[in-house]
């Protein structure tokens, strides 16, 4: 019985083990895919010199990269133009997310599913027209070619997301809690600073970075309106890779993956399943 | 309605849109009064609460605390302080912020507020525990933590939204006692509201029984135990064994007509209003007695005696509980010793533990149309 019942665990082990080799191809794929264009912008980045039919660049080194961040070269200037729209867009679309999203999770308001669709109509409709005809616009009242004219055009693609976070935050903080805060003295609005938002910031946060990294990486809208006195980090992108020159856009593209990822481990840190699960609700 | 009431409530009418909960309903409560609303869930027991507290906006009627309308204040403006049932500790704040939080609103300075929260954790219990996060304490802490937050403003009035649901059984019956004796030492009115009827007569001065929205019946506890109003009432205070029988009602005295399972008894008025006719009859299993089958006789006076055979026995603790068929009833009646299934047994009720109402549901004082006949009520009394 006792050898019987040891060896038909090996089996099934040796079983778990065969049936590795085509999971490991799978995963090996999905992983070349995923990784695989990052691996080639990795290595333009630290390429100097690099044509067919190499497989591999000729030579490495970071002459690019003093380049890109030289005094003269404009992607600092586009970097700083960049994070500064990002934080503006940040600062206005959580200044309107917060009330918006506090009345769609606590009120009970008449057609609450139409006012969360209504946020995504920005994005509804091809960007390309939208941001044409916003740049005709913007130019007849002297907003284009201006921070705030960019600024403008990013809150609004980014307020859907501003939105239905803060939302999902605000609803994820029981009620009862702000009750329990104006139950022993504290007004609505103590109540809210008190209680409600604490408890809402991680939601918040998430929200902000978002909108942030949504702005950063904006470019069609940056380019009607914003171009080409308002220089951002995606322009500096496609001038680059239009004109040839992969390393700078691969720097640039560089530049712009490092929020992406801090992004993604704020999200798993901070954003929990409560909040995530009443996102759009 | 009392002149020296210290909350009191006239004609108050609620509900959440086109439901209405209560309606022009009337409550007094004295100073220093620890009230239990009773009733099952749905009778709008908590929605009155919460009215009392100023979450809920009544549509008609009047809130006043010491002569002041409260009506139309905001919840912190009421000097009352509700203890939830989900307890609704702030979970990024510690204990001793937690209690503390209403004294920091009034402005007291920072000595001060460690002084009364430090005094609070030792009343309650929870000293040494005031810099833990409310989610590492057990149930009983937190429901003390969140008791220790309401008395720290020294509110006027306590709400206590069934505080004790949330608890162990065992440690329910300790924070009972805690609680009321708390709250006697602290001289502050209390409004408890709670489905368990043990709970509110453990701890109340005076029930207040609730059904659909009406109160059905109010008094001490002895009061509602052994005097219910209607047989709402009885039913949900446990008299849930239930027969219809027949008399009359003349000279200070009850006659009880012979029926099939059941001589003629002669029970004393004793105060019940009563007319001629068909009698709702209740009583509880433990007030009744079980005998062996003998002669029947024929009048029997204070006291009731009905014939029937035991259906089945149990023993839940402290005596035997049979099921005891009466003609098509069901009755529960308990007994030190254990009767034998399908033995004939007398099944007698003294007077004074045998609740008698008209059966005619038309006179019934505490029937109200918008109620369903009896037959729910007695669902809805064993639900608890």
């Amino acid at each position: 019985m006792s050898i019987l019942s040891t060896s038909a665990p090996r089996l099934s082990g040796i079983g778990l083990d065969l049936w590795w080799i085509p999971r490991a191809a799978v995963l090996g794929l999905l992983a070349f895919v995923i990784f695989g264009p990052l691996a080639n912008l990795a290595l333009w980045a630290v390429a100097e010199r690099w044509y067919f039919p190499h497989a591999l660049p000729l030579d490495y080194g970071f002459s690019y990269w003093a380049r890109v961040f030289s005094p003269r070269g404009n992607a600092m200037e586009s970097l700083a133009n960049s994070v500064f729209v990002a934080m503006l867009t940040v600062i206005v679309a959580t200044a309107l997310a917060i009330p918006a999203g506090y009345a769609l999770a606590r009120l009970k308001l008449p057609f609450r599913a139409v006012i969360l669709l209504a946020f995504l109509i920005p994005q509804a409709f091809p960007n390309l027209p939208v941001y044409v005809n916003v740049a005709r616009l913007f130019y007849q009242i002297g907003l284009n070619g201006t921070i705030a004219g960019v600024v403008l055009v990013h809150v609004t693609h980014g307020l859907v997301y501003a939105v239905w976070i803060t939302t999902a935050a605000f609803a994820a903080v029981d009620e009862e809690l702000e009750q329990a805060a104006r139950s022993v003295g504290a007004s609505a609005l103590r109540a809210f600073r008190d209680v409600t938002l604490p408890l809402a910031a991680p939601g918040l946060l998430a929200s902000a970075i978002f909108v942030f990294l949504e702005s950063l990486d904006e470019f069609t809208g940056s380019y009607f309106v914003g171009a080409p006195d308002v220089n951002l980090l995606p322009l500096l992108l496609y001038t680059s890779s239009a004109g040839g020159n992969y390393q700078v856009a691969s720097i640039t593209a560089l530049l712009l993956l490092i929020p992406s990822i801090a992004f993604m481990l704020v999200v798993e840190r901070f954003l929990k399943s409560d909040v995530l699960s009443k996102v759009g609700h | 309605m009392r002149e020296d009431d210290f909350l009191s409530i006239t004609d108050l009418s609620a509900g959440y849109g086109a439901t209405r909960v209560f309606d022009a309903l009337n409550l007094g409560i004295g100073r220093g009064e620890f009230v239990a609303l009773l009733g099952s869930s749905g009778c709008g027991k908590t929605t009155l609460l919460r009215s009392i507290a100023g979450f809920v906006q009544p549509s008609a009627g009047r809130i006043t605390v010491a002569g002041r309308d409260v009506t139309a204040l905001p919840p912190d403006r009421r000097g009352m302080a509700l203890v939830f049932q989900s307890y609704a500790l702030w979970p990024h704040m510690t204990v001793a912020q937690n209690i503390g939080y209403g004294l920091k609103l009034k402005g007291l300075p920072r000595a001060e507020i460690a002084r009364r929260v430090g005094e609070l954790e030792d009343l309650l219990g929870l000293a040494g525990l005031g810099q833990r996060k409310p989610l590492a304490l057990s149930g009983g802490q937190r429901q003390r933590v969140a008791l220790g937050r309401a008395l720290a403003i020294d509110p006027q009035i306590l709400l206590l939204d069934e505080p004790l649901s949330n608890l162990d059984a065992r440690i329910r019956l300790k924070v009972r006692h805690d609680i009321t004796a708390l709250q006697k030492r602290l001289g502050i009115t209390a409004v408890h509201v709670t489905h368990d009827r043990e709970e509110a007569m453990v701890m109340a001065d005076r029930i207040v029984i609730m059904n659909a929205g009406r109160i059905a019946q109010q008094g001490t506890p002895q009061e509602v135990y052994n005097r219910p109003a209607s047989p709402f009432v009885a039913a949900f205070m446990g008299a849930e064994n239930m027969l219809e029988l027949s008399g009359s009602v003349g000279a200070g005295q009850v006659m009880i007509d012979a029926g099939p399972d059941n001589c003629r008894a002669v029970l004393s008025l004793d105060g019940r209003t009563l007319t001629n006719g068909a009698f709702e009859v209740r009583f509880r299993a433990e007030a009744a007695e079980l005998l062996d089958d003998g002669p029947r006789g024929e009048t029997l006076t204070d006291a009731l005696e009905l014939a029937g055979h035991v259906e089945a026995a149990s023993y839940p603790g402290g005596a035997w509980r049979h099921s005891v068929r009466v003609g098509q009833s069901e009755l529960l009646v308990d007994a030190p010793r254990p009767f034998e299934r399908g033995a004939a047994v007398r099944v007698r009720i003294p007077a004074e533990k045998l609740f008698l109402f008209n059966a005619d549901v038309a006179s019934r004082p505490q029937t109200n149309s918008l109620h369903v006949g009896h037959k729910a009520h007695v669902l809805e009394a064993s639900e608890t």
